[in-house]
């Protein structure tokens, strides 16, 4: 029997290496494993490289993890916040290297990277600073920018219901990135609101299926839900 | 000298905003032109982060914190409406499924280049999100600003000196002053909205433009 369910955070992220690639998912807070970080900070690994959207809120989830010091790089679109405090701390003391990058193009880069894309011509940031170095092309009159994959050794994301063989739904705007890191990565670890009998997921629904989900845990309540807030 | 306010702006955008339009509305002062559609139209909003049809901020005690928008702020969705995921949401830009964006700028240069992401400051932490994205991906890409900075210098430039976002994307810029499009022969002002003439306004934008406030429009 296939059961791809953890009974703990800790033992679904003992694996993590140092000097992993992680992709984190969440958009600001909304789809934030916290859960799974904090279960990271624990367990130690250090010189990580971190995909996100933004580089921390607060001084929970991944600001957490910037500030206990365990990443070397970030690969994000807006790192600068009204409460991303503790990244602009370290960015400026030149604790941590920033790779900066068009959210469509970084969201691109991760669907790429699980669809086995070798890399693609975008229009997003022609002519830019973004794109200073890339090599482009003029394909029917438009410029474009070539962009690489992006993978990741671990995903780790959030959801709302998943099943013992790894299929997944998300709750509203949280899904954001969930989808594609977990494709993108070669171990994706859900944690979920709950998990669900295998068949109480309806197929036509699924929006993860469980080809792309490694490990499954529970986190019935998110705990850091009612901090975030309007910025 | 007359000038509209952020709100005026607002509604004079979203008169042009047709029914069945899809819509990005970029962070900050655009965000206003949703308090302006008119009510009677189906218009349908998209947010970056992964909706369409996105509503109104939600009554207090209402407040759900996985329903927000682009700029983190609570929102709700209207009844049709859709969520899905980021690469989704970005494909709906880029491949030209959006029919308007509104965005805000620090600068337009004469030629429609966009800048809007960075100051340019050597300690600013640079963030650029969507913008870029958006730059370049609806088809019709609208920019809301002052016509004038604080200094008095005209914010529609003959090049950007900002760093740009875009290059070439912009199609129509309203300001407190003016609704000018940048076509392919250069900046034509259609519409006037203060109450100085088309050379006053000319001297205080200090690029060429085009006196288009007596032709009809042809859109």
């Amino acid at each position: 029997m296939i059961n791809k369910i953890f009974e703990s955070l800790q033992a679904a992220v003992a694996d993590v290496h140092d000097g992993a690639t992680v992709m984190i998912g969440g958009f600001g807070t909304a789809g934030m494993p916290s859960e799974l970080i904090d279960a990271l900070i624990e367990q130690g690994a250090r010189e990580l490289t971190i995909v996100n959207n933004n580089a921390g809120n607060g001084d929970i989830g991944l600001a957490a993890l910037l500030k206990a010091k365990r990443v070397r790089k970030i690969i994000c679109s807006f790192p600068r916040q009204t409460d991303s405090y503790v990244f602009d701390a370290l960015y400026r003391a030149g604790e941590i290297e920033l790779e900066l990058v068009p959210q469509g193009n970084l969201a691109e880069r991760i669907r790429a990277a699980g669809a086995g894309i070798g890399g693609f011509f975008t229009p997003t940031g022609y002519g830019t600073k973004l794109a200073e170095g890339k090599e482009t092309r003029l394909i029917d009159g438009k410029h474009y920018v070539l962009e690489a994959p992006l993978h990741a050794d671990f995903a780790l994301i959030k959801a709302y219901k998943g099943d013992r063989w790894g299929n997944l739904v998300y709750r509203k705007t949280a899904r954001n990135f969930g989808p594609i890191m977990a494709s993108a990565a070669k171990t994706a670890i859900a944690q979920v609101t709950a998990v669900v009998p295998l068949g109480a997921l309806d197929p036509e629904a699924i929006v993860t299926p469980g080809i792309f989900v490694q490990r499954v845990i529970e986190v019935p309540q998110a705990a850091h839900q009612s901090a975030a807030t309007a910025a | 000298m007359k000038k509209l306010t952020r709100d005026e702006m607002a509604r004079r955008v979203a008169l042009d905003i047709p029914e069945g339009a899809y819509v990005n509305l970029g962070i900050g002062v655009p965000t206003l032109v949703a308090n302006h559609l008119a009510a009677d139209k189906e218009i349908f909003l998209h947010s970056e982060n992964g909706l369409l049809g996105m509503g109104p901020a939600p009554a207090k005690g209402e407040e759900d914190d996985e329903l927000i928008n682009a700029g983190k702020q609570h929102v709700t969705l209207l009844t049709g409406g859709a969520y899905f995921h980021h690469a989704d949401s970005f494909a709906m830009m880029r491949g030209g499924h959006l029919d308007f964006c509104v965005l805000g700028a620090f600068q337009v240069s004469a030629k429609g280049d966009l800048a809007n992401w960075h100051t340019g400051a050597p300690d600013a932490i640079p963030a650029v999100g969507g913008a870029m994205d958006l730059a370049i991906g609806a088809k019709q890409v609208y920019v809301m600003m002052e016509h004038l900075t604080k200094q008095g210098e005209s914010k529609i430039a003959a090049e950007c000196t900002y760093p740009v976002t875009g290059v070439g994307c912009v199609n129509r810029i309203y300001t407190d002053l003016a609704m000018i499009d940048v076509t392919a022969q250069g900046l034509v002002v259609r519409e006037i909205f203060s109450d100085i003439d088309f050379d006053a306004l000319h001297k205080l934008t200090g690029v060429p433009l085009i006196d288009g406030t007596q032709t009809a429009r042809a859109a």
